[in-house]
């Protein structure tokens, strides 16, 4: 098993249209702030397993964990720059993605 | 009246300028698209996996990335009518949002369709003669071609005749459809290669021999990616009737020998490399000699058919050279500067080929909006005979133009945003999207284009620079041929950060050479200085007449190395 060094996320893409998703509290959400944090290994063992449950729901796919960093306000932030762009959108396109409003940021 | 003139009345504004579908080919996409809608369903509902659907959306090119799924598009040697160009500007704004890209290997790109929306746009694209079809997966992938085919003066023979009959080999061939990895075949028929024949697997290059017959040199195990080479010369002139069953030699060989067990060792320029050339050739020959060649037969009707679709337009008589140009010119510079950079010479006394950069100073290279596709349809339709090509430079080309019409021309394309004069310049990039959209890269390429690109902004330096290939890649894949870049640069992730690799010396033609690392990696930020240190060295080195990799062969590179290294001493930012 992987050392846990930091709080992480699930992160998937939705089966339908391919737009990526985060597992919150109940269910995928389009906002990754509002996605459910894992703080201690058992935690990221258990979103994963919520995770495999959705890909045999057909539900999502390319489902996996990323460390991120947690606000002030709570809401965790990627730390690495793939997630980052992932959450946001094509940093070449502002006016595409979550960023721009399509699904929520 | 022939079956092909019979076709050409029943579609009165098509050009004869393509291959158009007969009943078995619009048979074919169709039940393709019905296939696929049908296995698009059973995923939906849970019949298929995902581990079971991905062959069969890959094999339709849908592709998932970064931010949604992506759709490639084959655009088969590059060569579209206006009729499909605007069906792809509709498909952009019905499906997609608005824009499309298009790729060195003359595909176009959606980067954000539904997987529930795509048996539509297949449908859609399947009414204009489109697919998808084995633009992924291991298969033998969409044959390209010299973007200026059958208007090049340097031309022997267009070489979209022989890329559609390999086309219509390859697809769906039951032999090939599971190579051990994805398969590139280029052609071309011109004295020049402008489609970077010698980084395929397999490159054609139309010759003559000394009695006059048309053949070709065969070239195999040339590619870019994790290990770029330069392909070899495997047969020196391949007569057309045996084009096919060599073809099929090679094929075999490499579906055989290749490696199977590691990915990254399983393209045929591993099989050629390790084994060597004369090894392959051996074992081509010796396949060539033992097959049922009576499969694969030469048939000059058949040929003569598709050919027949590439007939020149109707060209009109002219004189060599346009009085009204020449006033054009020199009444509006910036027209002049157009014709001077983006216009070339055509075999047709009196016309021009016509590059439309779709790489606007600090734009996204290869990107259009529909609306530009429109504008493009439509200036084909206007000014040439209805027929458009897609450049592995990512340009659009207007292959047929009267140097009479091209003021008219430049004028409409100017007020769509598409005259930028810059082709082959250090601002005409070649970029893969990179991190921006793909799921496999490691860093942005197109900010890094971006920020070159506003770095020589002033046009007039641009054209004082001269031809000058830049191109970068997003991760060692090398989608954006940075490793025969005059100037390559490859982004990878050091210590959780981008970082960019440059190389010197890349060249994507028949002198072709594979780029040389400069040294460390540099950041994002340091790119443009970078570039523009390497330019002025080269400025001050060049002489008369000198492009920038001839300099660069001639000086060596370690000059290179070495004026950089001052240069960072100097307390420059590099």
């Amino acid at each position: 098993m992987p050392v846990f060094k930091h709080p992480q996320i699930l992160i998937a893409s939705n089966l339908t249209d391919g737009e990526v998703v985060f597992l919150g509290s109940s269910g995928w959400e389009r906002d990754h702030r509002r996605a459910r944090i894992a703080r201690k290994a058992d935690e990221a063992t258990e979103l994963e397993t919520l995770g495999k449950r959705d890909i045999s729901a057909n539900r999502v796919v390319d489902v996996y964990l990323a460390d991120v960093e947690i606000g002030s306000d709570g809401a965790p932030t990627p730390l690495h720059y793939r997630e980052k762009m992932r959450v946001k959108g094509p940093s070449v396109r502002l006016d595409l993605g979550k960023q721009a409003g399509e699904g929520a940021l | 009246m022939t079956a092909v003139d019979l076709r050409v009345a029943q579609r009165p504004n098509a050009p004869m300028t393509t291959y158009r579908y007969d009943e078995y080919d619009s048979a074919f996409v169709r039940e393709r698209v019905a296939e696929f809608r049908e296995q698009v369903n059973r995923r939906l509902s849970g019949a298929l996996t995902e581990e079971e659907f991905r062959p069969f959306r890959l094999m339709n090119g849908l592709y998932l990335q970064l931010h949604a799924y992506m759709l490639r598009v084959a655009i088969p040697y590059g060569t579209l009518t206006a009729r499909q160009m605007r069906r792809l500007a509709d498909i952009a704004d019905k499906w997609d949002r608005g824009y499309g890209h298009f790729t060195t290997r003359q595909n176009l790109q959606y980067n954000w369709p539904k997987l529930v929306d795509t048996p539509d746009i297949l449908e859609s694209l399947a009414d204009v003669e489109m697919h998808a079809i084995q633009t992924s997966g291991n298969c033998i992938r969409n044959v390209t071609a010299d973007h200026f085919a059958g208007v090049a003066p340097d031309e022997i023979e267009d070489p979209r005749p022989t890329a559609e009959f390999l086309r219509q080999w390859s697809s769906l061939h039951s032999e090939f459809s599971f190579l051990p990895r994805k398969f590139k075949i280029a052609v071309t028929g011109a004295e020049h290669d402008r489609a970077a024949i010698l980084v395929h697997d397999i490159g054609l290059r139309i010759v003559k021999n000394d009695t006059g017959e048309i053949g070709y040199q065969v070239v195999v195990g040339g590619g870019l990616g994790r290990s770029p080479f330069i392909g070899k010369v495997v047969g020196d002139f391949v007569p057309r009737e045996d084009l096919l069953a060599f073809l099929e030699a090679i094929l075999r060989v490499y579906n055989r020998f290749g490696r199977r067990d590691n990915k990254y060792k399983a393209r045929v320029k591993i099989l050629v490399h390790e084994k060597g050339i004369d090894e392959i050739r051996a074992a081509v020959e010796a396949e060539f000699a033992a097959m049922d060649r009576s499969a694969f037969d030469h048939d000059p009707e058949e040929f003569e058919r598709i050919a027949a679709f590439f007939a020149p337009p109707p060209y009109e008589s002219l004189p060599a050279t346009s009085a009204s140009l020449r006033a054009a010119k020199l009444e509006t510079p910036a027209f002049a500067n157009f014709v001077d950079v983006n216009v070339g010479a055509h075999k047709i006394p009196g016309y021009a080929i016509v590059t439309v950069s779709l790489k606007p100073i600090g734009g996204v290279p290869g990107d259009a909006t529909s609306d530009q596709m429109r504008v493009l349809a439509d200036a084909s339709e206007r000014f040439g005979f209805g027929e458009l090509r897609v450049s592995h430079e990512q340009n659009i080309i207007l292959p047929h133009v009267k140097q009479d019409d091209l003021f008219a021309l430049w004028s409409m394309l100017d007020a769509a945003s598409l005259a930028t004069a810059n082709a082959g310049l250090v601002s005409d990039i070649i970029s893969c999207p990179g991190l921006d959209y793909c799921s496999l890269a490691t860093a942005r390429s197109i900010p890094i284009a971006q920020a070159i690109s506003k770095r020589f902004s002033d046009m007039s330096r641009q054209r004082r620079i001269g031809k000058l290939g830049v191109k970068i890649s997003g991760c060692i894949n090398a989608c954006g041929h940075h490793h025969v870049g005059a100037i390559g640069i490859l982004g990878l992730e050091k210590k959780g950060q981008e970082s960019y690799q440059i190389t010197l010396g890349g060249d994507p033609t028949f002198s072709a050479s594979i780029g040389e690392i400069l040294g460390p990696g540099v950041t994002a930020e340091q790119v443009p200085d970078v570039v523009e240190h390497l330019v002025d060295y080269y400025l001050a080195e060049r002489e008369e007449g000198e492009a920038f990799i001839d300099t660069w062969r001639r000086i060596g590179h370690a000059r290179f190395k070495d004026v950089l290294r001052r240069e960072g001493e100097d307390g420059a930012d590099i």
